[in-house]
């Protein structure tokens, strides 16, 4: 934004008027474009008249009105932005808010924490609220797990719901068939999707980028098609239902005397159920975050972050290559395995239609946005989605717009994600959380 | 004469019609620098990737010795065992960092295979094992060390795409030495280099072969590089060998010149009439 602002000397009246001048035409041309744009969105509209027929009506009025609002748009966007941007630059330089950015990250992530952890306490009484936080959580644990497989190790992998549903099937088919409880098939679970994450893996060792995504892509679709049509195991489209819910340490939650409200005195209530499921993926969520961030700082952790940086240079160092991407790859599928089995604890009914290619591109789009590679990044960019797709929910069928024109802006303002800074894995200062980013900032050289 | 730890026999890499490396024969000897040199497109990179393992040479026989006396035939491993096992380190013409991580974890990157297996493959590290810390730290030491010989050592903490070219070239040489190479197989370092750096990089390449007994296969275009510190020089042009000696040597080889300079215009005037123009 600073770059395209000219150097002035202030007080000059000629340079201002050039630069009033730029800005008007720099607003007519974005005023031209959103008449190309919107005029056959707005301006023309086909409807059906008296006698059945289409007639075409025109409402040029609501046309100047969004061409009025981007040509004002643009002109207060050159004219005080680009004159704020380089003054607020002056006063905070990037160097310092990155560092203040480090510097608040860990106490963002403990308040974030205490009040994940207290949602239940404060919205006991609020139904819509304990269940759009499980949703919010259990799209956190996805975005964790994706983040191992996109943000680590840079595969990009459009299918991950895939995984999510083979645990969800795990879960549902071996709970009916072989009536084990939940405890017993969560690891199950996650054991079946990582080992499908292998399956995945192994075609696709030598792919990068974009046929890497198309595959990958390939593969969610295929498994959606194989649980529709494999009738007599999955029940195709009509789904599983009647799946087993998770009981407390073997106390179901219902009204019966040995169910869990009983046992420990309590007056019966749904909601009982409702918080114990919370703190389950709360739990699976935060295991996910600790796993990921030990590995990290381990030697795999390395390796995967080396094979998103430079493939071949991590086989000229003697890395395996092979091992390492199937490794990423079924430890993410691991972690959406065991999401995937919470789900289906949850619903007590699954279909295919819940792992459609809509749920691998939000679970992507919370990752990106978040920040590839950050933790806190993904929890608070599932928190924005969703909380957001809930807000804007009266606007109905706005609220896509809405999402879009954030995203647009996330990629232009933000284009690494919401928290984009990386923390090394290992650093020879001490407390060099603080102090790295500040002597890296006034340091930092251009390559020649 | 110390013993031969690279010996390269009837080498040829085609590809399709293309005969990059043509029946190469030559030896690389223990604790020795041996230069490749020749014009472009002569094959020395190609011959690079064949030892490294990134090609698999159409015929020929690549035998690595190590002090201890195993051999390993590099033809017949994929390239990431050549690094581990037969210890063969490599830099790339176009340096190839981790440039978004730091500088130390690039060579920690460089011990994967010692950490991994300190860490019991990830699970002991997983919990925290003391012994994977102490590996961990040993590893830090090491690359600590390398770091102060290459006068990196302040900037380990920076993301290592910010280094300036030439200490990017540095970072690349030390992280290959952080696999414990037995050969050490330089893709033109000196490229883009002023003449400090250059000196200072000789100095360097000479400590390397004199302290840790390394065996050095450098490919380099810088011919004042070239004939100071090499050992043995080989020459190469359209994939075949055209010289092969001590630098006094091949300075006053005639086919080294002509490859370089081409010939007189008496000369082609002369070979014209030999063959009736």
């Amino acid at each position: 934004m600073s770059e395209r602002a000219p150097v002035r000397s202030d007080g000059v009246p000629a340079m201002l008027r050039h630069d009033v001048f730029d800005a008007v035409k720099d607003a007519a041309l974005a005023a031209l474009i959103a008449l190309g744009l919107f005029v056959l969105l707005i301006g023309i509209r086909t409807e059906q008249g008296p006698t059945g027929a289409l007639v075409i009506t025109t409402r040029f009025g609501a046309l100047a009105a969004v061409i009025a609002a981007v040509f004002a748009a643009s002109l207060i966007r050159s004219l005080v932005w680009q004159r704020a941007a380089p003054a607020i630059g002056r006063w905070l330089p990037i160097s310092a808010r990155t560092a203040a950015a480090k510097a608040i990250s860990p106490y963002l992530a403990a308040a974030f924490l205490v009040l994940a952890l207290l949602v239940p306490v404060l919205f006991y009484t609020n139904r819509y609220l304990l269940d759009l936080a499980i949703l919010i959580v259990t799209y956190t644990m996805l975005g964790f797990g994706l983040n191992i497989v996109v943000g680590l190790a840079g595969l990009l992998d459009l299918g991950y719901v895939a995984f999510y549903a083979v645990g969800a099937y795990s879960y549902a088919l071996i709970a009916q068939n072989f009536g084990l409880s939940f405890w017993a098939c969560l690891p199950l679970a996650g054991i079946f999707a990582a080992f499908a994450g292998i399956l995945l893996g192994f075609p696709v060792l030598r792919l990068r980028g974009d046929y890497l995504a198309i595959v990958t892509l390939g593969f969610g679709e295929i498994i959606r098609l194989v649980l529709l049509n494999w009738q007599s195991l999955t029940g195709g489209p009509n789904g599983v239902s009647g799946i087993p819910r998770p009981s407390f340490f073997g106390l179901p939650f219902n009204s019966t005397g040995s169910g869990f409200a009983a046992t420990f005195g309590l007056h019966y209530s749904p909601t009982h159920r409702v918080v114990f499921l919370y703190y389950v993926i709360l739990a699976l969520a935060l295991v996910t975050n600790w796993v990921t961030l030990r590995l990290r700082r381990l030697p795999i952790g390395r390796a995967w972050e080396a094979l998103r940086e430079d493939e071949v240079a991590c086989r000229a160092l003697g890395v395996n290559t092979t091992n390492t991407k199937l490794t990423a790859f079924a430890m993410g599928a691991m972690f959406g395995g065991f999401a995937g089995a919470f789900f289906a604890t949850r619903q007590g009914f699954i279909s295919p239609e819940s792992f459609t290619f809509g749920e691998s591109a939000l679970v992507l789009a919370i990752v990106v946005l978040g920040g590839m590679g950050s933790q806190l990044g993904v929890a608070v960019a599932a928190a924005v989605m969703l909380g957001g797709f809930e807000l804007f929910r009266e606007f109905d069928q706005y609220r896509m717009l809405v999402f879009g024109a954030a995203m647009v802006a996330i990629v232009i303002y933000r284009p690494r994600g919401l928290v984009a800074t990386r923390r090394p894995s290992v650093s020879l200062r001490e407390r060099s959380d603080t102090a790295a980013p500040i002597v890296g900032g006034t340091r930092t050289e251009t390559p020649a | 004469m110390s013993a031969a730890v690279l010996t390269v026999e009837h080498l040829t890499m085609r590809f399709g019609g293309l005969v990059a490396v043509n029946d190469l024969s030559f030896r690389a000897r223990e604790a020795e620098i041996t230069a490749l040199i020749g014009p472009n497109g002569a094959g020395k990179t190609t011959l690079f990737n064949c030892i490294t393992g990134f090609y698999k040479p159409t015929v020929g026989r690549l035998q690595l010795a190590h002090p201890d006396g195993t051999s390993f035939l590099l033809e017949r491993l994929p390239e990431f065992r050549i690094a581990k096992e037969a210890r063969v380190a490599r830099t790339f013409q176009n340096v190839r960092l981790f440039a978004g991580m730091t500088v130390l974890e690039n060579l920690l990157v460089a011990q994967h295979n010692t950490l991994m297996a300190a860490s019991g493959f990830t699970v002991l590290g997983l919990f925290g094992a003391r012994s994977y810390a102490r590996a961990e730290a040993n590893a830090v030491d090491k690359a600590r060390h390398w770091l102060g010989r290459v006068g990196l050592a302040d900037r380990a903490d920076d993301p290592a795409g910010a280094l300036p070219y030439g200490a990017q070239r540095r970072l690349e040489i030390v992280r290959a030495m952080c696999t414990d190479p037995v050969l050490l197989c330089l893709d033109e370092p000196a490229a883009g280099l002023n003449n400090r750096e250059s000196a200072e990089l000789n100095d360097f390449l000479r400590t390397l072969r004199d302290e840790h007994g390394i065996s050095i296969l450098l490919i380099e275009h810088d011919m004042g590089m070239v004939m100071e510190i090499s050992d043995h020089i080989i020459v190469l042009d359209y994939g075949v060998k055209i010289a092969d000696g001590p630098p006094s040597e091949v300075r006053n080889n005639q086919k080294v010149i002509a490859a370089y300079l081409g010939v007189p215009d008496e000369e082609i005037a002369q070979a014209g009439t030999e063959v009736g123009l």
